[in-house]
């Protein structure tokens, strides 16, 4: 859970949080262009920046969150704002939404008044008169469980009712300068629940099956390890190997060989590492080869490759998979690897 | 409504037809109930019934398959006491922002109180389609048990049961001729349920068990379908691989739908050529669906089965553009469309290029927006690009980043003919990005343009103008969703006053209150049902409203934490059966 920072429209905040924030923004995904925007931006563009000014306020304190001071770094896990509903739009100014408030949020509410909380609200840039008014969303509860804080006392207290949220608070990435273009829109994320439309069921696919896709394309290269799928035909199921675990190819190759010998016809193990020393990258041709298997791969355009045949950089940067081909299979190929299998055989 | 039926023995062929019922109308009962029976269309059966009392009689006997798109608008002894012949039921429950999370668990649409009066009444009951139902393992088991010429069930968006329920009905279900399970929120045990099928069963036609994730016996499978010679609909689920599905289509070469399993395999030359084969060998191929987890190796395979294939749904498939582009040059008489955003406006650009019968295009989110950044997805420059090249195109369901008011114009000039127009900017009350304008005149040339438009979804930045729009010009509009949007109550209002054959009004987080809930207020008795959530009506406007028109039932749900003056979820039908007798205790009926 992060703490809500006072995120300006183009996802800056004050200095005194920077390194907060950083953090925040560079651990989720898309921090390549908002890290750099938070250390140029801050220091140039502070003064022309946007940021979500409470209403009535012209320059807000650098220290004031979205709920006015003392909320503060008190948040748990989402902004709990309580507005509903402010509707930039050419009719009505964003001041105009909040009755008679000023400096403050309309936590206190008259009875029968239909100055409205709680969820889905949506904050909007203080530009909004214009029209030009971009939606910075507010943090939701994931589940049922709405609204916050609807009770007059705009203590976090409140929470309690509200289920954490898995996500961080204000995940604004916007990729957009400064709001006086009319540039595209920032990816502002926004937590509402149920929102997009989208039902729960593909939600869920779609994550797993990213997850798995996303093995299988580019091999997860997050956190220093490159697996790649390893397969061998005619045996019953895949392997995965980190390529990062190895430095050349004679290890890529022992360790494949120890993995796969159980479905190989015999042949590899006796083979093996047979009395001479320093394994390259011939040896490791000779050492499949011998058992009429080929090691292949693809790679990063879809073609498939003969291992061996470049430096160990270039293979690990470009290999997406592994696989073990019957010789008869690998023809077409290489020539060289055709020819091989003629001469074992 | 009463009926006073002249003859109380309705059976046209019975010796004993009245005299009196001869004289009233000019040719007998019997022959009008036989030109009854042709009519299929509900529209069409309603306005019969109309038209007097005998017709209205020789209708309800007439009548076989009945859909009730709000199972609380009416009670199974009020369906069952008017048609007594039905043999096919449609049931739709919840309300579609359930779908979404709005609707808390538990909240209702149980169909066994239906199945305890169709069981008794309906006794040669054939065919149940639940949507949004609750169901249970038990309501499944008394089905497979009560119901001896049950044939089809199809359960889609349905909550409550295991794969024990299915099970039953594969075990007692005889006659089963389809079974088509989507998109529920099962509790998958396990795939037993296949294997419960007897030895040598054969009626099957349809089964789709697509979305379970446990694994079926294969041979099992295998054998249903070897023996179920009239099998046209066979959707597998993730865990058949590329081989069995193989062997299966060379079992069922007239399959009319087929939807793969895990496309993962790697496949040897010889295998992929197989696979080709069996596939080209599929002559009645219509449809296709699956695709998950696919890889670019794979999709050649399918190239040979394209030829005659109308709909493709790839919306599990995170494909490329140009997977999805090299794809459909074999696709000629593609009609629908389903995709991923990750195929980008170029994978549009192609189905613009080589799809020119599209009538149906639905692109969905690759990614949870709120997971992951959006890099990719697609703007108004696929979408426009689509219009270009598919004249036809009268159903869209689009989410994108993105959208200005001039694409959407231009769109719906190239294509003037949409019923369906779902537009999902994702970002909520995003304006046109190269004007920074409200998105308002891009619906409005929506609705003045497609005049037979009679579904809308709005999103990004919407004033009022838009609701102004959309009552002045959207004359045939049935269905509008509305998120994030308008100014204040007068755009609700507009849409109340201006829609005639507004049917279901569905709205979220909008600035409407009570004002524009009672504005119109008898307007909600010719609709189907109206949603308000996170909007500005509070409890006792929904009071005035349930008490102004008490054939209504007007519900709030509650949920903790909210003020109690505020109505922070309403749900406002029609209904004949009076209030609710099973609501939980956090909907309160007004």
């Amino acid at each position: 859970m992060s703490i809500p920072l006072e995120h300006d429209y183009i996802g800056l905040t004050e200095t005194s949080s920077m390194e907060r924030s950083s953090e925040k923004l560079s651990s989720s995904s898309s921090s390549t262009l908002s890290t750099e925007d938070v250390k140029s931006s801050a220091l140039n563009l502070k003064e022309t920046e946007l940021r979500l000014g409470l209403p009535g306020s012209e320059s807000p304190e650098r220290k004031v969150s979205l709920f006015g001071k003392d909320l503060e770094d008190k948040h748990n896990g989402y902004s709990l704002s309580p507005l509903k509903n402010l509707v930039s739009g050419a009719k009505r100014g964003f001041s105009d939404a909040i009755d008679g408030s000023s400096g403050k949020w309309a936590f206190s509410m008259s009875n029968g008044s239909d100055v409205d909380m709680g969820k889905g609200a949506v904050l909007f840039s203080p530009r909004a008169g214009n029209g030009s008014g971009k939606a910075l969303g507010v943090l939701e509860g994931k589940s049922n469980i709405q609204q916050s804080s609807v009770s007059a006392t705009p203590t976090l207290k409140e929470a309690g009712c509200v289920p954490q949220s898995p996500k961080p608070v204000q995940d604004k990435k916007p990729q957009v300068p400064a709001a006086n273009e009319h540039s595209s829109a920032p990816a502002a994320k926004t937590q509402v629940v149920g929102w997009p439309p989208i039902r729960s069921f593909r939600k869920n696919t779609m994550a797993s099956n990213l997850v798995k896709n996303s093995d299988e394309a580019d091999g997860k290269t997050g956190f220093g390890c490159l697996y790649v799928k390893v397969s061998m035909d005619g045996a019953p199921y895949l392997r995965k190997v980190d390529l990062k675990t190895y430095n050349n190819y004679a290890e890529l190759s022992a360790a494949l060989e120890k993995m796969f010998s159980c479905f190989t016809i015999g042949q590899c193990s006796s083979h093996g590492l047979r009395g001479q020393d320093g394994l390259n990258e011939s040896r490791l041709k000779d050492l499949l080869n011998g058992s009429e298997y080929v090691l292949t791969y693809e790679d990063k355009d879809g073609d498939w490759m003969l291992v061996g045949d470049v430096p160990w950089e270039m293979f690990t940067d470009s290999c997406r998979r592994l696989r073990i081909m019957k010789g008869s299979e690998a023809i077409g190929l290489a020539p060289r690897a055709v020819e091989k299998c003629k001469n074992r055989n | 409504m009463n009926l006073k039926r002249k003859n109380p023995n309705p059976d046209p062929s019975s010796p004993d037809s009245d005299e009196s019922t001869q004289l009233s109308s000019p040719f007998p009962d019997e022959v009008l109930e036989r030109v009854l029976s042709l009519l299929n269309s509900r529209k069409d059966r309603n306005s019969v019934s109309l038209v007097c009392k005998d017709w209205y009689d020789a209708e309800r006997w007439s009548r076989t398959h009945v859909f009730i798109g709000n199972c609380y608008s009416v009670s199974p002894e009020i369906l069952t006491r008017r048609f007594p012949n039905i043999r096919s039921v449609t049931l739709k429950g919840k309300p579609r922002f359930s779908d979404f999370d709005l609707v808390p668990p538990k909240w209702g649409a149980c169909v066994h109180s239906w199945l305890l009066v169709f069981a008794t009444k309906y006794h040669f009951l054939e065919a149940l389609r639940l949507k949004r139902m609750t169901v249970s393992d038990e309501s499944l088991k008394f089905l497979a048990l009560s119901f001896p010429n049950f044939k089809a069930l199809s359960l889609l968006s349905c909550d409550g049961f295991s794969t024990d329920g299915l099970a039953s009905i594969t075990t007692h279900c005889k006659n089963l001729t389809e079974l088509d399970i989507q998109e529920n929120d099962i509790d998958d045990k396990s795939g037993k349920w296949l294997s419960c099928f007897p030895e040598n069963f054969m009626s099957l036609e349809v089964l789709n068990f697509a979305n379970l994730n446990s694994d079926v016996n294969f041979e099992a499978l295998e054998r249903l379908v070897s023996w179920c010679k009239s099998l046209k609909v066979l959707k597998v689920n993730e865990n058949i691989t590329l081989e069995q599905l193989q062997r299966l289509l060379v079992l069922a070469p007239h399959l009319r739908e087929v939807g793969t399993g895990s496309l993962l395999q790697e496949l040897t030359p010889r295998q992929h050529s197989e696979l080709k084969s069996a596939f080209s060998n599929c002559k009645n191929l219509n449809i296709l669906s699956g695709f998950t987890e696919v890889t670019s190796i794979f999709l050649p395979v399918l190239y040979p089965a394209c030829t005659n294939l109308t709909f493709l749904n790839l919306s599990y498939a995170v494909l490329q553009s140009d997977e999805l582009s090299n794809l459909l040059i074999h696709c000629p008489l593609l009609q629908r469309l389903w995709v991923l955003d990750s195929v980008e406006d170029e994978g549009l650009e192609a189905v613009g290029s080589n799809c020119p019968l599209l009538e149906e295009l639905r692109v969905f989110p690759a990614s949870d927006p709120h997971e992951d950044e959006i890099v990719h997805g697609v703007t108004e420059i696929g979408f426009l690009a689509v219009s270009y090249g598919c004249k036809k195109l009268h159903y869209v369901l689009y989410f994108c980043r993105r959208m200005t008011n001039a694409a959407v114009t231009t769109i719906v000039q190239n294509c003037p003919d949409f019923t369906h127009f779902r537009l999902c900017i994702m970002n909520p009350r995003q304006p046109d990005y190269q004007t920074g304008e409200p998105m308002d005149e891009a619906f409005g040339a929506v609705v003045k343009t497609c005049t037979k438009l009679r579904r809308l979804a709005v999103s990004g930045l919407l004033t009022d103008l838009t609701f102004e729009y959309i009552g002045k010009y959207a004359k045939n509009l049935e269905t509008l969703s509305v998120a994030f949007a308008g100014s204040s109550d007068w755009g609700m209002e507009c849409v109340l006053k201006g829609c005639p054959k507004l049917r279901k009004l569905e709205i979220r987080d909008c600035p409407f209150g009570n004002a524009a809930l009672l504005s119109s207020f008898r307007k909600y008795e010719s609709m189907r049902s109206l949603w308000m959530s996170g909007c500005k009506v509070t409890m006792n406007g929904c009071r005035l409203l349930a008490q102004e028109m008490p054939r209504l039932n007007v519900e709030v749900i509650k949920e903790c934490g909210n003020d109690d003056c505020q109505a922070d979820k309403l749900y406002v039908y029609r209904s004949v059966a009076g209030p609710r007798k099973d609501a939980p205790p956090f909907v309160l009926t007004l």
